[in-house]
């Protein structure tokens, strides 16, 4: 054979090979960590997040979102939207069979909607604006709003909306029913043991609707409660996967570099996470907008994300984080500035009276940011005192508003109207609420906004609404902003297409494949 | 003997009774609340929601009346139902227990041989080398932070040389059984139940060093000399068996707090047992699950103390039980 054509068979395939190394493999197992270990698998009963974690794969929703947060087919495979906006029509796949054989229908949905009105907190409120919702036949669902909701096909993927099996809840006690244990989903994998304290392992599911999905065999989830020998663990090969938030910070940037590991920020466009300090609006020094705006000034939010999170995440500009819809950045801008902050204090006349930080009691990543932060507003004056606590003595104290500025960090759910506007309108101000308005901030133009942001149609008005809203909030300062969180996912290079859409590691495997 | 059993069973179970109060009410004591923890976990935190939950799991009724329900359930053998993990607190702890008994058994043996070993020596051979090698060996592994010592073994026996795992009870997904599953287990057992066993080592070995030293000094002892027994003997027969005492004393106390004693190690290691579930009922205010754990460790610690004392019997026989 001539040279010339040997040196083109071979760059012929040298060039092939990458595009035939996508082709799916069928086959092996991952190891994955699971942090903290799920109080139960049961998604309808329990929502925390190392349960949708390990149950996304077990459970479905009737959509999916893409990382643009567009719907997506999953059980449902279309849906129509009436002209008046207030009927939504699903036609639910075909076919699809709950992990025990039996089939699933329009039934299991109606049903699960109401287990979920009386189990699942954020469902609860999702569907408050459900008139009713009815099964024409086996394979159709109608929902009838009783006003148009603009995020309502926002609220359907597995961890807000997870389906039930009717047949083996119908009639039971919910909490002691026995495939709380065993959940029977219908999802690509299967439940198959869980040794409490070591690990929980799922199998594939032969009859999945998808043919030929998933791809792998079997996915073990090891529990391992330190953060550090999770690291270890990964460092050692004996874990393949380590989702977002399962190793601390600082050690992000060290595993990254290991032989063989790839590591994404993407599958949280949905959650969207951002962190602030509540501030106690009511009492104190803090009931003063100036002191509230020199808080944001007194803060270096860029030395938090570059040396606490390592270059991790993104400076917050307001209330919405920028992946989700109707963000804008078109708002007042508070930069490091301790001069501006010291002035804005003495225009205040603070006085140096004592004031209450409680940092948030994740780990070691928060605790050193409470001191940053700490030291930043000491740096203007502030008389700050921290309080140590554990994370249920903390809810305790800011659910009583027994605080005056206090860490947290929640999920935005894609759409304002979700997880935005919840933290400042009058009326979530209620004693005992963790992560509602805590602050206590009222103001009647931002609760019309918010109230009207969520009903009004076309999106352009959501949109114009929405960015009003964030000009008012970011000027009156409720709370302080501080940081887009980035979680990544720290996975060997060989795992791949483990994070597919908008709620990452939590939509389940049923993409991932390991090519070998 | 019989007598003296059933009198301390009898005391043990009103004391256990008491415990049970006592903590019932401690617990209820620290801030925060089992409702609000769970339904934060679940994303929102709607006031209805919360007093579902506490309805849900008997919280809204008031405290004497909780305090009923738990003691008649301790009563028949019931710990009640853990809201967070759903599922009864007896099943919970029993899926627990055999790992922790084989980790601080297995800890509380290598803690009492070395550390009776070693404090023989260096009362043998004290004011040598020897003895101050023991001492400071011993003392070295008293002073380090328990989960230092875990995550250095880690290092070097992990991630360095790679000879043992670095977590687990066993090697998940292996699917072993008969004696390779004893070995793998083993394998995982090392560490943990080093790290632990070398911590409470050292108590036992100064123990048993100023022991021995003591009753080196006595008159029996040059008795026995005079008589001509040999060192080995008089060191075996004599001296340690006199000052055992002490150290039993001290295993019957540790023995008993071992339990309770392994949350760091169970939690570094990531071994599956009790003071593991123990900590995230704490962080969860799983009142249940945390009341079940602590009268088992209370049970614990009296049937242990029962046992010291049967055990003083055998080691010193001029003891005798008061009936």
């Amino acid at each position: 054979m001539p040279k010339r054509v040997l040196l083109g068979l071979l760059l012929a395939c040298g060039l092939a090979a990458p595009a035939l190394a996508q082709e799916p493999k069928t086959g092996g197992v991952i190891n994955a960590v699971i942090q903290p270990e799920p109080p139960g698998l049961m998604l309808a009963l329990v929502q925390n997040g190392p349960t949708q974690m390990v149950s996304g794969n077990i459970f479905e929703g009737l959509l999916r979102y893409s990382p643009k947060l567009e719907p997506q087919p999953e059980l449902a495979e279309s849906w129509s939207v009436s002209a008046d906006a207030k009927t939504y029509t699903f036609k639910l796949r075909k076919g699809v069979t709950w992990h025990d054989g039996k089939p699933f229908t329009a039934a299991d949905v109606l049903f699960s909607i109401e287990m979920l009105k009386q189990t699942h907190a954020r469902a609860r409120t999702n569907l408050a604006q459900v008139d009713k919702v009815e099964a024409p036949d086996d394979y159709t669902v109608v929902f009838t709003l009783k006003q148009p909701f603009g995020p309502f096909l926002g609220i359907f993927e597995v961890g807000s909306m997870p389906m039930v099996p009717k047949h083996l809840y119908e009639g039971t006690d919910w909490k002691t029913n026995p495939y709380n244990n065993a959940p029977v989903g219908t999802g690509p994998f299967m439940f198959k043991e869980w040794q409490k304290g070591s690990f929980i392992r799922l199998v594939k599911n032969p009859n999945y609707y998808e043919k030929g999905k998933p791809y792998l065999d079997e996915i073990y989830w090891q529990i391992i409660p330190d953060a550090a020998a999770r690291s270890v663990a990964y460092e050692t090969g004996k874990v393949d996967v380590l989702p977002g938030g399962s190793v601390e910070n600082f050690d992000v940037p060290r595993l990254s570099k290991l032989k063989d590991t790839c590591v994404t920020g993407a599958g949280w466009e949905f959650f969207s996470p951002l962190a602030w300090l509540w501030l106690n609006n009511r009492q104190g020094p803090l009931a003063d907008k100036r002191v509230r705006q020199a808080v944001m000034y007194a803060i270096d939010r860029d030395f938090a994300k570059d040396v606490i999170w390592n270059g991790l995440g993104k400076v917050a500009t307001g209330p919405s984080a920028s992946t989700i819809k109707y963000y804008t950045d078109d708002v007042k801008k508070y930069p490091y500035d301790p001069a501006k902050a010291k002035a804005l204090l003495k225009e205040a006349g603070y006085k140096g009276e004592k004031i209450r930080l409680l940092p948030l009691a994740y780990g070691e990543t928060w605790q050193r940011w409470g001191e940053a932060v700490k030291q930043n507003l000491q740096d203007v004056g502030m008389n700050i005192e921290t309080i140590a606590t554990d994370v249920a003595g903390g809810n305790q104290k800011i659910g009583d508003w027994d605080y005056d500025i206090a860490f947290t960090y929640l999920y935005q759910y894609g759409d304002p109207a979700l997880g935005v506007g919840r933290n400042y309108i009058s009326s979530n101000i209620a004693k005992g609420q963790v992560f509602n308005n805590v602050e206590g901030y009222s103001n009647p133009e931002i609760d019309k906004l918010f109230a009207d942001g969520a009903v009004a149609t076309p999106d352009s008005k959501r949109k114009e609404i929405y960015e009003k809203a964030q000009k008012i909030l970011v000027e009156d300062v409720p709370v302080a902003w501080m940081l887009e969180l980035q979680f990544p996912t720290i996975t060997r290079c060989k795992v791949k297409n483990l994070i597919t859409t908008a709620i990452g590691v939590n939509d389940g495997f049923k993409d991932a494949w390991l090519d070998k | 003997m019989l007598s003296f059993v059933a009198q301390r069973v009898l005391k043990g179970v009103i004391v256990l009774l008491a415990i049970v109060v006592l903590n019932f009410f401690l617990i209820r004591l620290a801030p925060g609340d089992p409702a609000v923890v769970m339904a934060g976990e679940a994303g929102a935190s709607d006031q209805v929601f919360v007093k579902q939950l506490r309805e849900k799991f008997g919280l809204d009724k008031p405290l004497p009346e909780q305090l009923l329900i738990y003691v008649k359930g301790v009563v028949s053998l019931d710990l009640g139902f853990s809201f967070r993990q759903q599922a009864p607190v007896t099943k919970l702890i029993g899926e627990r227990l055999p790992a922790t008994l084989l980790l601080t058994l297995t800890a509380f043996a290598i803690s009492l041989i070395l550390g009776v070993l070693f404090g023989t020596f260096a009362a043998r051979f004290a004011g040598t080398f020897l003895d101050t090698a023991i001492t400071v060996f011993a003392l070295i592994f008293y002073a380090m932070p328990i989960f230092w010592v875990a995550l250095m073994g880690i290092l070097l026996f992990s991630v360095t040389v790679d000879w043992l795992p670095s977590f687990g009870y066993e090697t998940v997904g292996a699917n072993l059984t008969g004696l390779s599953h004893a070995v793998d287990v083993a394998k995982h057992l090392i560490m943990p139940a080093m790290t632990l066993g070398l911590f409470f080592m050292a108590t036992y070995t100064r123990m048993t060093r100023a022991s021995m030293l003591e009753v080196k000094r006595l008159d029996f002892v040059k008795t026995a000399r005079a008589k001509g027994l040999s060192d080995a003997v008089i060191q075996r027969r004599h001296v340690l068996r006199n000052a055992l005492l002490p150290v039993v004393t001290l295993a019957g106390v540790h023995s008993g707090t071992l339990i309770g004693g392994a949350v760091i190690t169970e939690t570094v290691f990531a071994w599956p047992g009790i003071g593991r579930l123990m900590y995230d009922a704490l962080l969860q205010r799983d009142y249940n699950l945390l009341l079940g754990v602590f009268v088992i460790c209370s049970a614990m610690v009296l049937i242990f103390n029962l046992i010291t004392d049967l055990v003083y019997r055998l080691v010193d026989p001029r003891i005798e039980f008061a009936s």
